[in-house]
């Protein structure tokens, strides 16, 4: 089979999937949906594979097929095909969403197991699956903007899943609200480059853009800033990452899928499918690179001191994919697309090991209550250690090939690249610093009374009350019963966790600089255009690159030691000197507050000033009003000529008759 | 002879059974009066005729006896039914369609 073909079936399997579960389950018992959704995923993945062998045996030069299922619209100079495009960025996308999500299906089946919401859950999942899949399989700017929509869609439904919960509903509309934001973004930015490429489709836009477009010319600047401002919403890079964190309101295999490995990577995904037009902009792309360090800094700071176990992660995976934005935007194309892979194999880890931890505290997710995990649940703690010292770039674990790469790449392009390559090491310090403080609070110091409990071999069952606000839960529509799952107990969470954690380690392999680069030649048909190869670092300055990156986060791992459990008192006294900057940190920068300000008390002003004054004055008073006291008394008169008395009906038959005939009468004389 | 005269006559038999529809109260004599006002146009429509010297209005006088006669019999036809239920002969008691 072509690779076309094994692309169109990768799609496939997911929607037939949601089809079936959506439509069938009342049908399907028990754990049945699951199983189902998660052989669809599974089936895709392995589509996906032979795509990934078919593919390898074309030769190099043909290795981007696309493929056309129909035209939606054909007019004069402009069509847009149902088509989807196979190339390796394409396979290596379809790899990593396909795969990820199998395993996220699998712990799925049993995190979810008690929740009355089951069928749904896994309906919106392989949904979310299936528009992902056309979004990184898309072969033209339409299509993608429709992957796009459906996955913001699909975003929307899984936050909002518990749907009595007043908070998780008000996430689910921030996230909706900002991703629209960025949609409309993204379609400005096709409709920017049609009007100066007059091609929709990826292959026609990127072989005419450099006829079309003078390097920095301002039309193309803004078509890429258009872009971006679509890439920074789905994949949270500031001043539009506000939704993310929020969006922990949701179940915690939706947060790894969907907030943490696939959908958020999106915008990466994105910055390096367009680097033809990045190329030729490289203000746009100075521009990503900069708000890409801005964010990853933020991010790193926030979650320093974030006390909300989902949180701190939520705010990691928004400054990791701040190193994405940063190295796709400075042309380390493979280094950021390999963070990518290795950010979804630990990140999609670290949300496990969460949901899993969460279960055993019956729900609660604040740090400051956790602590002495390590003996009560030996199987999350090797896990979530693993994905943790990934997560800091330990050596040889995999984000240290990835994510130092990216700032060796940084740092070899010289001049103010050279600045946002510090500040990356700099918050790479912190990475390495929240991922210890993640560890150590959670597995370390004393027991708590839940993880006690649970050495005995029970669960703590607390009331159902909202981690956010502390209000009753209604459990009624959807929402985990009284049994929690830990990975300790059941072996689908165990075997994702397994999984995930082996590639967390030893994910790096197929990157080693000098020794492996197996990631780079896959990818490098994409990007051989690009005109920047000759900036990327020799293998030795990128083992300085990843030594440097190597210390740091040794340092960083053994300050968290040293300031976590060695010595308390060093806390408080830190606390103490350095009390508003910790306070800016917990508040993440005010930037909610900031948007509260700015954006939401204005445009509520404006919507109140419309409904009392417009609507109930203007349109309520004057038009309806108006309209309404006329109709009144024409009516009135029409009502009081009908009397019902014969007589005066002939009296005004009459009377009108003579008045006509008099006025004919005097109008032709 | 002069065709206004007709007319004249024709008009002054209209206002007699015009006056007789408003002041009247008896359906009967209101009926009489409208076979009044339905002649005085025939009779003006016949002196029209004659004067114009074809047949146009003769026939159109035909045909208002016809409808004078239809109407009439539904008159009447009413007439007889208010009697038979006992309602009063009067059609300013009858004003149950007011609005």
């Amino acid at each position: 089979m072509s690779p076309t073909a094994y692309g169109w079936l990768v799609l496939a399997f997911p929607l037939v999937g949601t089809l079936v579960v959506a439509l069938g389950w009342k049908a399907l018992p028990g754990r049945l949906p699951g199983w189902i959704a998660s052989a669809a995923i599974g089936l895709s993945f392995v589509a996906s594979l032979g795509m990934l062998v078919s593919l390898l045996d074309q030769p190099e030069e043909e290795r981007q097929l696309v493929s056309s299922a129909y035209t939606y619209l054909e007019t004069a100079g402009m069509s847009a095909d149902l088509s989807i495009l196979v190339d390796p960025l394409s396979v290596f996308m379809c790899l990593v969403v396909s795969g990820v999500s199998f395993l996220i299906h699998l712990y799925s089946i049993s995190y979810m197991t008690s929740d009355r919401g089951y069928s749904r859950f896994f309906a919106y999942l392989n949904f979310f699956v299936f528009s992902m899949l056309l979004l990184v399989l898309a072969g033209n700017f339409v299509l993608l903007i429709v992957g796009w929509a459906f996955v913001g869609a699909a975003s929307y439904l899984l936050i909002s899943f518990w749907y009595r919960r007043t908070t998780a509903t008000a996430a689910g509309i921030k996230a909706f609200v900002i991703n629209v934001i960025g949609d409309v973004g993204l379609v400005i930015g096709a409709f920017l480059l049609f009007d100066g490429t007059g091609a929709l489709d990826y292959v026609g836009v990127f072989e005419a853009a450099p006829d079309a477009f003078a390097t920095n010319d301002p039309q193309i600047v803004a078509a890429c800033l258009m872009i971006l401002v679509g890439a920074f919403a789905k994949s949270a890079q500031l001043p539009l990452h506000t939704w993310l964190p929020d969006a922990m309101e949701g179940p915690t295999p939706v947060s790894a899928l969907i907030h943490a490995a696939t959908m958020v990577t999106a915008g990466v995904y994105l910055i390096a499918r367009c680097h033809p037009l990045f190329e030729l902009a490289p203000a746009a792309a100075d521009v990503g690179a900069i708000i890409g360090t801005a964010t990853l800094l933020f991010a790193a700071t926030v979650a320093m001191a974030a006390t909300d176990l989902k949180r701190v992660i939520a705010y990691s995976t928004i400054s990791q994919i701040g190193y994405m934005v940063l190295g796709v935007s400075v042309a380390a194309y493979g280094a950021g697309l390999f963070h990518l892979m290795t950010h979804a194999f630990f990140k999609a880890l670290l949300f496990m090991g969460a949901g899993s931890v969460i279960g055993a505290m019956g729900g609660i997710q604040s740090l400051d209550r956790m602590g002495g995990f390590r003996k009560a649940m030996p199987f999350t703690f090797v896990t979530f250690t693993v994905g943790a010292l990934a997560l800091a770039g330990f050596p040889f674990f995999s984000g240290f090939f990835s994510k130092d790469e990216i700032l060796a790449y940084t740092l070899n392009r010289g001049g103010g690249y050279v600045v946002l390559g510090v500040v990356g090491y700099i918050a790479a310090l912190m990475t390495a610093f929240y991922a210890g403080r993640m560890v150590f609070r959670v597995f370390f110091g004393p027991p708590v009374s839940e993880a006690r409990e649970l050495e005995q071999g029970l669960l703590h069952h607390g009331e159902h009350a909202n981690p956010a606000t502390g209000e009753a839960e209604d459990t009624d529509v959807g929402f985990p019963g009284a049994e929690h799952h830990v990975a300790e107990r059941e072996w689908p969470m165990k075997a994702a966790m397994a999984a995930l954690a082996v590639l967390a380690v030893i994910g790096g392999v197929l990157g080693i600089p000098g020794v492996t680069d197996t990631f780079e030649r896959f990818l490098e048909p994409t990007f051989e255009d690009s005109r920047f190869h000759d900036t990327a670092p020799g293998d030795g300055a990128e083992w300085l690159g990843l030594a440097a990156g190597g210390v740091f986060a040794l340092i960083g791992l053994a300050a968290a030691y040293h300031y976590l459990l060695r010595d308390p008192e060093l806390r408080l006294v830190t606390r103490r000197r350095f009390g508003r900057l910790h306070t800016l940190f917990v508040n993440k920068w005010y930037f909610d507050e900031i948007f509260e300000a700015a954006v939401v008390r204005p445009v509520a002003a404006t919507g109140r000033f419309g409904r009392t004054v417009v609507e109930s004055t203007f349109v309520q008073g004057v038009i309806v009003g108006g309209t309404v006291g006329l109709v009144r008394a024409g009516t009135s008169f029409a009502r009081s000529i009908q009397t019902g008395e014969l007589r005066s009906y002939a009296a005004l038959l009459l009377v009108g008759v003579s008045g006509l005939v008099l006025y004919f009468l005097i109008v032709a004389s | 002879m002069d065709t206004s005269w007709f007319v004249v006559l024709s008009a002054f038999i209209f206002c007699i059974g015009a006056a007789g529809v408003l002041t009247r109260r008896s359906p009967l004599v209101i009926l009489l009066c409208l076979e009044l006002m339905l002649n005085a146009g025939n009779l003006a429509l016949i002196a029209f005729s004659r004067m114009a010297g074809n047949q146009d209005g003769q026939v159109f006088a035909l045909i208002v006896m016809v409808v004078a006669a239809c109407e009439v019999v539904i008159g009447l036809g009413i007439i007889v039914a208010m009697y038979r239920r006992r309602l009063p002969i009067d059609v300013d008691a009858m004003s149950e369609l007011r609005g």
